[in-house]
């Protein structure tokens, strides 16, 4: 992506996180889903709650919203699944979201040094100033262009 | 002009699993990996006691063949609340044993989903990837994760070390007054 270091226009996906509004790039949004049944198994990574099926994927849920607002979402009322790309392929991830999502085109302002990891952008919108996210910073798992790679499971199949 | 045959799906490999339950949850268990199904009131007398305080989840090791088997409590093993065992898993080529509440079901599974990379600790190495089966997402358990090759070591080290400990034991006369 080259919005981030040119300050051009992009589509975003507004989501609502109790009372705040956060973006997301519309290239790194898959779909707007109802909440659905949660499975969970013994793990060790404190930021997934569990897994949703979707369209035949395992798709992780990470709540964002405690990192970002200080507060555990009390009400879910969609899931925005967010794709990261991983050296493996495509990694989808279920993001609960408080409220209705808004596809928006904006001019983004690049993040500066002394922006916390998790903010890409900025953008305005409605004279409200609001965050464009980096889903890297805020949900686990692999980063792009690392060595680590789902090697470990030789026989799975990608989702 | 005839059309192209459509391409053919590829043939889903199956594989026998073992559903249990361990620390009240299930998980999955490639039914290959698994040598024998014994009741733990059969390893009375037959257990000997680990008392290794760096790896909690071994208690127990069993002795064959020369060598011991390592008895891992399954529960410990996935950070869950302990629970009564009641079957001990004699995994095939393997010096590992584990202790699960029981057997759930055995099944076949048709897809083996690899873990998501959002799980990025130890989980990734306690499974293979995950299943689903009757519309639930089952983790399939790799019968290598239970215990590292630098544990095995470990407990090698601390099962001779007591071995010697008890010869010299009993080699000691008894102090008589």
């Amino acid at each position: 992506m080259t919005w981030t270091d040119q300050g051009d226009t992009c589509s975003c996906v507004l989501l609502r996180l109790g009372e705040r509004r956060f973006a997301l790039a519309a290239d790194q949004v898959a779909e707007l889903a109802a909440p659905s049944r949660i499975f969970r198994f013994a793990h060790k990574t404190p930021e997934i709650d569990g897994v949703i099926l979707r369209r035949g994927r395992v798709v992780p849920v990470c709540d964002i919203a405690e990192t970002l607002t200080g507060k555990r979402l009390t009400q879910r009322r969609f899931y925005l699944i967010a794709t990261r790309r991983q050296p493996t392929g495509l990694d989808w991830i279920a993001l609960p979201v408080s409220g209705e999502c808004e596809l928006i085109q904006a001019d983004l302002t690049p993040a500066g040094p002394s922006d916390s990891p998790h903010v890409s952008a900025w953008l305005s919108h409605q004279g409200e100033v609001i965050e464009v996210l980096n889903l890297y910073a805020l949900t686990p798992g692999v980063v792009p262009h690392t060595s680590q790679t789902s090697a470990q499971v030789p026989e799975a199949q990608a989702c | 002009m005839r059309l192209a045959a459509p391409p053919k799906s590829p043939v889903a490999r199956s594989e026998q699993i073992i559903l249990f339950r361990a620390g009240g949850q299930l998980f999955a268990i490639s039914s290959a990996s698994v040598q024998e199904v014994r009741s733990v009131d059969s390893l009375a007398g037959v257990a000997v006691p680990v008392n290794e305080t760096t790896l909690a989840k071994v208690r127990h090791a069993i002795p064959r063949t020369g060598r011991n088997l390592y008895v891992v409590n399954a529960p410990l093993h996935f950070g869950l609340r302990p629970t009564p065992a009641a079957l001990i898993f004699l995994l095939r080529n393997s010096r590992i044993a584990l202790l699960v509440d029981g057997i759930e079901k055995m099944t076949t599974m048709t897809r083996l989903l690899a873990l998501p990379g959002a799980f990025c600790h130890e989980e990734r190495a306690w499974y293979r990837g995950l299943t689903v089966l009757d519309q639930n997402v089952v983790p399939v358990v790799n019968p290598a994760g239970f215990l590292s090759a630098q544990e095995i070591s470990q407990l090698d080290a601390f099962a001779a070390q007591q071995t010697l400990a008890d010869g010299n034991a009993a080699a000691r006369p008894e102090v008589t007054a």
